[in-house]
């Protein structure tokens, strides 16, 4: 039996790494009963796309052409819909709704076609929910205040109103009367551009609550976990801080909830998992219903593996992916085996014997105009998990996880200082709209004296959750604040889970010192294992939770182990790319019968799946959990930094104090690389050039360097993570702006470089410190200044002569010895291109050095072959490239070429300007790979939803200073039939250059017949550039953002909008679709360049 | 051993450390100590040590008789967070001899009372801040055995004496077996609802099985469980349940004496003129003595709302609410006694349920009627009651 897979593509908010999990488990279960698995996916960047984890992978864009040419290659004869996340969902009914799964003749494994479809159409869904008797929101349409009058007449009030076909539901709002309906909908039935409503039910600050099921098809019905969101109703899920198992319902709340969930998954026949959510009714005395039956909404159900059930999934220790997979080919529940006890099988439903908290990440850091309210759209990148025996312990370790810098449980916004008077606070600070950084306004609130009820009024947060936050904030204030430590005092803090660093704050001593202390008294966090049982059964789960309390479960492992670092949450700069190397680090290790021991705090990885290593510690992945685990393991361990991201790396310099080893390149290494002064006179010393600039500490020194070396100048921190704090300044007054509110995201130190403008080059190599292999040579697309993680990047590089090639990987060799680099390094370069009839030659400088994995790494790995990381982890445990049998020098390209296309949540993230610049944006990246450069191109815009519809008008409109390039593009764009459509400037440059062009208004001249055009479905494209420097643009912001949210491609690099020419212009020729291997295969052309 | 140092109570309304009153040690028969903060009532208490996996409805827990002498350990760490209330009392008083939590917590529901005002209340004590989990690891690998909960001044806390004592307690604790557990926990005659007439031996019966009947429109009369089958079968019921309820069914003759009375009439009158029968968990083991198999203990028990039980016909596996040490030994059952094994546990394969092959008789190691747990189950009183209605029909 052969079955296919889809992926869920690339990272996006709402559909994150949570189905690398999902299906990297469906393939390793599928395999398992013998059966082929054939996957598809276009992100490179996941362990399900490594070797081994299927038969045949697909490294392809998902879409219904592409699946389709997949099926008729493969002839698979079962497809596997339910663990790609929405999107796999999406084309698994898109194939056989167009009579391809028919035609092939591939049965739909699991959940039939037909729940799904009932699932996902909304009108459908509700008919089958009022048919068994469940509870929906009372919802209607209006198109007159009379109309609205009439509808709350028959289901009463609050009601929320929303006008149809506006984008971010401006003109929406509640009404709790007919005073406020008739105001409300009146508003709203005017913003609406067909004026009309929908009205429906408020349930905001209703609790909300999750149910885990799975149905096999044998009937049998399970649920694995419930979840209670502490943010109620109004925010969505995966914005929401929840705990598991739900804390504040009564057993038959509970069993109420868990019936009907089970009812739902019965009746729409689901075979496989299944995520319900309720809304239950707040406010209920449990004793004032003689009949047990508490209001209640069903509000979503999602027909699939999801979000929640990989939450569900770490929360618990049930597999579900994995068993959703088994379901799918028809083994019953009790038919699997339960892989934590070995004993007892699938079918029960886990009991825990902890508290489990998790805590949305938001990239707010990275966006700071962004609109921060939470409600309906989910806007998250990524969350936190933390387990632990108590809610307040388990919460804390949650807050340590966030990893957010200073942002621990004493963090207040500086803004919040003046206002001290409790009532005032919450008044001005707690908005009924929640904002992401609710939770410490409420810590904030709760530190001035504010009352649980005060809180609970605003915020709807369930009183039991804020007498739990109340007392931690009153504990730290009256038992902890200003105190000299005890024994007794600090096992309590250490109890109730205090950070070390929050006691040392508190006590007004270091943090070493609290750490020096517990260790003389004996106060040390035990492991506890998650077992799915309770310890009902003995278990044999290498999972494990920190918590202080008696008996420890993990006593040390026994041989050869080492410490891997995970990355925690996902955030931008910072994604799934680190927990692929991670995991295929633990891999690794394995491989060289080393015991590989994860640390992680992210519930949504394959890092953090009980089988990816030999022992799991979910903890949060900062200095005092590290020292406790490495002395829980016996101490002297070896610890490797390079994979985790910049986490992992910036506790590099501490591993040794806290009794590991650093392995791989050593601490000072990385420091050096690190420390852009330091590194600077590394290079200066080694003769690498590198861009003429120097470090500033004051805005002084930097206008000093900036006029000897000229502008533009680029300006960043010294120390840097997704190029966060970075912007180009082309002239004083932007470098005065600078400093005025940039300084706080580095160091305090500043670094200010000469601009650039030539290509830019990226290589990932592996070093033992003698010997360097270097993977490949990357080229961007877009010219420095677009930041990295942004970049289209091609490999193998085009446009390099063999001369700059050779000097980049010398370059690199140098590098890697005199640091020296014990494991991976990856390297920026700009080449500024010579003239050769002028006899200039080109040169090659060095921008930055990371001795440590990149986002590239996984990208590279896939498309070369070359193990970056397996032979990073044997080189960091002692042993040579040579030994590992690879020899120095540039890896040999073959006959393909590859792209890693960034792709970005822009529409989930609102205000969020999309231009691209040296601050990181994208949240993922596709690959498209082909035997030649064209068709390569065009499969990565497709995978990352940049191609442009074949036919319609193109909206040119750029900034003076870009006038000039754009006419290729221009030029381009009408060969290939687009209508042009330019503003006043543009469009004279179009006729200049003899195009036809439809001149459109500019915004700011008062008419947005520009965003009509957008919205109107007839946009191909956008090609914008943002005017020079920061300063407000306000039209260009607004065009954007309609692209965007239209969901109409927006280029607004130029680099980028001509490689979408050069695609377009050889779609029409065709690509291929094969696997990996394949290509990988194929002998190399004649020389690239 | 290493001892804990203990988190205090602290009170809802001031979110604040109140002063530990009183220390508590739990002490094992295997000579262990569990030190933590008491709460309840101050007497001391002993009794078989059993756990809970239940994450929710520690107050039927408390409240089910079949607990009745019985320390019970609930592994879920939070305990108390939405209080009591009368609905989910499954009995007129808490049975269980003290409780053992991880954190007592404070309610946060209107209307409802807090745990340890409702134990105190009653006379149980209970003891909080155990590493519940290294406790239940322990049970788990050394089977059931006796405990006993002994309260110092919060000076005394650790006190070395006050362990012995009550280890020396555990050791001393009369056995499950040599107690009046059933007629303890039995009440008096009650009658509820109206329709088919069922008559229920109380032999710990919660109460959610008494609602599952009315709910459907049956009759019940409750009999305590000194009630002769004479008594019973003069009432002339039309379906007889034989409910839950404490101990060793082995430890308690008079009783199975009078279920198999009542089991045999139900033989007798056979199909022509049936008597449906419904055993539930003590119940269950009575009517599978009745009929010549013998019961067992199992090693700790079942106790929890998470059990997979598989029938045996159509497959199917329910998640189940138990609690119970002992079983019907299948291999046992006289082939002679026209009874089936109906269900299994997924688990370790103990005997979940009986059929009578053609007669309406249906018994349940589980609790169909939940309280805690699941009500997946609930269907078996359909059953029974369908039955019933048919026999009725049939006169």
């Amino acid at each position: 039996m052969k079955v296919l897979i889809i992926g869920s593509g690339p990272i996006l908010i709402g559909q994150a790494a949570e189905f690398d999990y999902a299906g990297t488990q469906a393939c390793r279960a599928l395999r398992e009963e013998g059966i082929e698995t054939v996957l598809v996916n276009s992100n490179p960047a996941t362990i399900m796309t490594d070797p081994g984890v299927a038969d045949v992978t697909y490294i392809e864009p998902l879409t219904v052409e592409v699946l389709e040419r997949v099926i008729e290659r493969e002839r698979p004869d079962g497809l596997l819909a339910t663990l790609g996340g929405q999107t796999g969902l999406n084309l698994a009914v898109a194939l056989a709704e167009a009579g391809i799964l028919e035609r092939y003749g591939v049965r739909m494994l699991g959940t039939p076609l037909r729940a799904i479809q009932q699932a996902e159409d909304r009108e459908a869904f509700k008919q089958l929910l009022i048919e068994i008797g469940e509870p929906v929101p009372e919802s209607t349409t209006a198109h007159s205040v009379e109309e609205a009058l009439a509808f709350a007449r028959r289901t009463g009030y609050p009601l929320v109103v929303r006008p149809a076909y506006t984008l971010g539901g401006t003109g929406g709002g509640f009404a709790k009367d007919d005073e406020e309906l008739r105001t409300v909908s009146a508003r709203g039935i005017a913003a609406s551009p067909i004026g009309q409503v929908l009205i429906e039910r408020s349930l905001v600050g209703w609790k909300e609550l999750e149910y885990e099921v799975m149905r096999d098809a044998g009937d049998t019905c399970i649920t694995i976990c419930n979840m209670e969101n502490i943010d109620p109703m109004g925010v969505h899920t995966g914005d929401s801080i929840v705990v598991a198992p739900s804390q504040t319902l009564t057993d038959k709340e509970y069993q109420q909830l868990r019936s009907a969930a089970l009812r739902i998954i019965r009746a729409l026949g689901i075979e496989g998992g299944c995520n319900v959510q309720f809304a239950l009714h707040p406010d209920r005395a449990p004793s004032a219903d003689p009949d047990a039956k508490v209001p209640y909404y069903v509000i979503e159900v999602n027909p699939r593996v999801s979000r929640s059930s990989a939450l569900a999934s770490k929360a618990t220790g049930y597999p579900i992916a994995r068993v959703a997979a088994k379901i799918a080919i028809g083994k019953r529940l009790h038919e699997i085996p339960n892989a934590v006890t070995k004993r007892t099988t699938a079918a029960f439903e886990p009991a825990l014997d902890y508290v489990v908290v998790k805590i949305p990440r938001w990239p707010f850091d990275k966006f700071h105009g962004a609109d921060r309210r939470l409600g309906t759209q989910m806007k998250a990148t990524g969350e936190v998990m933390a387990i632990d025996r108590t809610f307040e312990a388990a919460f804390l370790k949650a807050l340590r996880s966030l990893e957010v810098k200073g942002q621990g449980l004493l963090w207040e916004s500086p803004a919040w200082d003046q206002v001290r008077d409790p009532e005032a606070f919450v008044e001005r600070y707690l908005a009924p709209v929640a904002t992401d950084d609710r939770l410490w306004r409420v810590f904030a609130a709760l530190r001035r004296g504010a009352t649980v009820d005060a809180i609970h009024a605003r915020t709807h947060m369930d009183r039991w959750f804020l007498r739990k936050l109340a007392f931690v904030v009153r504990f730290a204030a009256e038992e902890l604040q200003g105190k000299t430590p005890t024994p007794a005092l600090l096992r309590r803090a250490k109890r109730l889970g205090y950070a070390d660093s929050d006691i040392a704050t508190l006590m007004g001593i270091l943090t070493a010192d609290v750490r020096g202390l517990r260790a003389q008294w004996g106060i040390r966090p035990v492991y506890k294992m998650v077992d799915t049982c309770a310890a009902e059964f003995e278990a044999v789960t290498p999972y494990f939770y920190s918590t202080y309390e008696q008996e420890n479960e993990a006593l040390p492992l026994d041989g050869p182990k080492a410490i891997v670092l995970g990355s925690g949450p996902i955030r931008i700069g910072q994604g799934i790319e680190f927990d692929c190397c991670c995991v295929q680090s633990t891999l690794a290790l394995r491989d060289q019968g080393v015991a590989s021991i994860m640390v992680n705090s992210n519930p949504e990885t394959v890092s953090t799946d009980f089988d990816s290593s030999a022992r799991l510690y979910f903890e949060p992945l900062d200095e005092e959990s590290v020292a406790s685990i490495i002395e829980n393991e016996g101490g002297g361990l070896r610890v490797l930094t390079q994979f985790g991201g910049q986490t992992a790396l910036n506790l590099a310099d501490r591993i040794e104090a806290l009794g590991g080893i650093v392995a791989g390149t050593s601490a000072d290494a990385i420091g050096l690389a690190e420390d852009r002064r330091r590194f600077h006179e590394f290079a200066t010393a080694l003769g690498i050039p590198q861009p003429p600039g120097g470090t500033a500490d004051s805005l002084g020194e930097a206008l000093t360097i900036a006029q000897e070396i000229g502008y533009p100048v680029l300006v960043r921190p010294s120390y840097v993570l997704g190029g966060r704090g970075m912007e180009i300044a082309y002239g004083p007054e932007d470098l005065e702006r600078y400093f005025g509110h940039a300084l706080d995201a580095g160091t305090g130190r500043v670094l200010v470089d000469k601009y650039l403008r030539g290509r830019e080059v990226e290589v990932d190599a592996v070093s033992d410190g003698t010997d360097t292999l270097v993977a490949g040579v990357m080229e961007h697309i877009e010219r420095a200044g677009v930041h990295s993680g942004d970049s289209f990047a091609v490999y193998p590089a085009a446009n390099l002569l063999p001369e700059e090639r050779d000097e980049i990987v010398h370059l690199t060799q140098r590098i890697a010895q005199a640091l020296p680099v014990r494991g991976l390094l990856n390297i920026q370069f700009i080449v500024e291109q010579g003239d050769r009839v002028g006899g200039s030659a080109s040169r090659v400088f060095c921008l930055e050095v990371n001795p440590r994995a990149s986002r590239t790494v996984p990208f590279l790995t896939k498309v070369t072959g070359v193990p970056l990381v397996r032979l990073a982890t044997a080189i960091s445990l002692g042993s040579t490239l040579r030994a590992e049998g690879f020899a120095p020098g540039l890896w040999p390209t073959r006959g393909l070429v590859a792209l890693k296309a960034p792709v970005f949540s822009m529409a989930k993230l609102l205000d969020v300007d999309t231009y691209l610049g040296p601050e990181m944006k994208s949240t993922g990246e596709v690959m498209g790979i082909d035997h030649s450069f064209a068709p390569a191109l065009w499969k990565s815009l497709v995978a990352a939803g940049l191609a442009p519809a074949p036919s319609g008008s193109v909206l040119v409109t750029v900034a003076d200073k870009d006038k000039d390039e754009v006419s290729r593009i221009i030029e381009g764009l009408h060969w290939l039939g687009y209508d042009i459509v330019a503003t006043r400037g543009t469009a004279a440059l179009c006729r200049s250059l003899g195009v036809p062009v439809r001149e459109i208004p500019k915004l700011a001249d008062g008419d947005d017949a520009i965003i009509r055009l957008i919205r109107s479905g007839t946009c191909a494209a956008v090609v914008n550039t943002p005017t020079l420097g920061k300063d407000v643009d306000r039209d260009g912001f607004l065009i954007r953002r309609a692209a965007v949210e239209a969901r109409v491609p927006c280029l607004t690099s130029l680099d980028t909008a001509l490689a979408v020419v050069t695609a377009l212009r050889a779609s029409a020729v065709s690509y291929s679709v094969a696997p990996l291997s394949e290509y990988r295969a194929a002998e190399a052309v004649a020389a690239a360049e | 051993m290493l001892v804990e140092w203990q988190l205090h109570l602290y009170s809802s309304e001031t979110y604040s450390y109140a002063p530990m009153s009183r220390a508590a040690v739990l002490g094992l028969e295997d000579g262990s100590a569990w030190w933590g903060e008491a709460f309840g009532d101050s007497t001391t208490a002993s009794g078989e040590v059993v756990f809970n996996t239940a994450m929710t409805g520690y107050q039927e827990v408390c409240s089910d008789a079949s607990y009745n002498g019985q320390v019970v350990v609930m592994t879920y760490p939070l305990i108390g967070n939405y209080g009591v209330f009368d609905r989910a009392a499954e009995s007129r008083v808490p049975w269980i001899e003290a409780l053992v939590v991880r954190e007592l917590n404070a309610t946060c529901r209107e209307g409802t009372g807090e745990l340890d005002t409702y134990l105190r209340t009653h006379g149980i004590p209970g003891i909080s801040g155990v590493d519940t989990r290294a406790l239940v690891r322990r049970l788990r690998s050394r089977g059931t055995i006796r405990g006993a909960l002994v309260q110092v001044p919060p000076h005394l806390a650790h006190d070395p004496e006050a362990a012995a004592e009550a280890v020396a307690k555990a050791r001393t604790a009369t056995p499950l077996q040599s107690r009046p557990l059933v007629a303890e926990s039995t009440g008096p005659v009650r009658q509820y609802g109206s329709g088919p007439k069922i008559a229920l031996l109380d032999t710990g019966v919660k109460e959610n099985q008494i609602r599952c009947l009315t709910e459907r429109g049956a009759q019940v009369r409750v009999f305590p469980a000194t009630a002769g089958a004479r008594d019973v079968l003069s009432w002339a019921p039309d379906g007889i349940v034989v409910s839950n309820g404490p101990g060793d069914p082995a430890a308690i003759p008079q009783i199975a004496q009078s279920v198999k009375t009542m089991l045999d009439a139900s033989l007798q009158r056979g199909a022509t003129r049936p008597l449906p029968i419904l055993g539930i968990c003590l119940g269950h083991q009575l009517i599978g003595r009745a009929i010549g198999a013998s019961t067992s203990r199992l090693p700790f028990g079942h106790h929890g709302s998470n059990h997979p039980v598989q029938d045996t016909r159509s497959g199917r596996v329910a998640v189940t609410s138990q609690n119970h040490e002992f079983q019907v030994d299948e291999a046992s059952i006289p082939e002679s006694s026209g009874f089936v094994v109906s269900a299994r546990n997924l688990n370790d394969g103990s005997v979940e349920g009986l059929r009578h092959r053609t007669l309406p008789i249906r018994t349940y190691q589980y609790h169909p009627e939940g309280a805690p747990g699941p009500r997946d189950n609930e269907p078996a009183f359909d059953d029974f009651l369908r039955d019933v209605r048919d026999a009725v029909a049939r006169r």
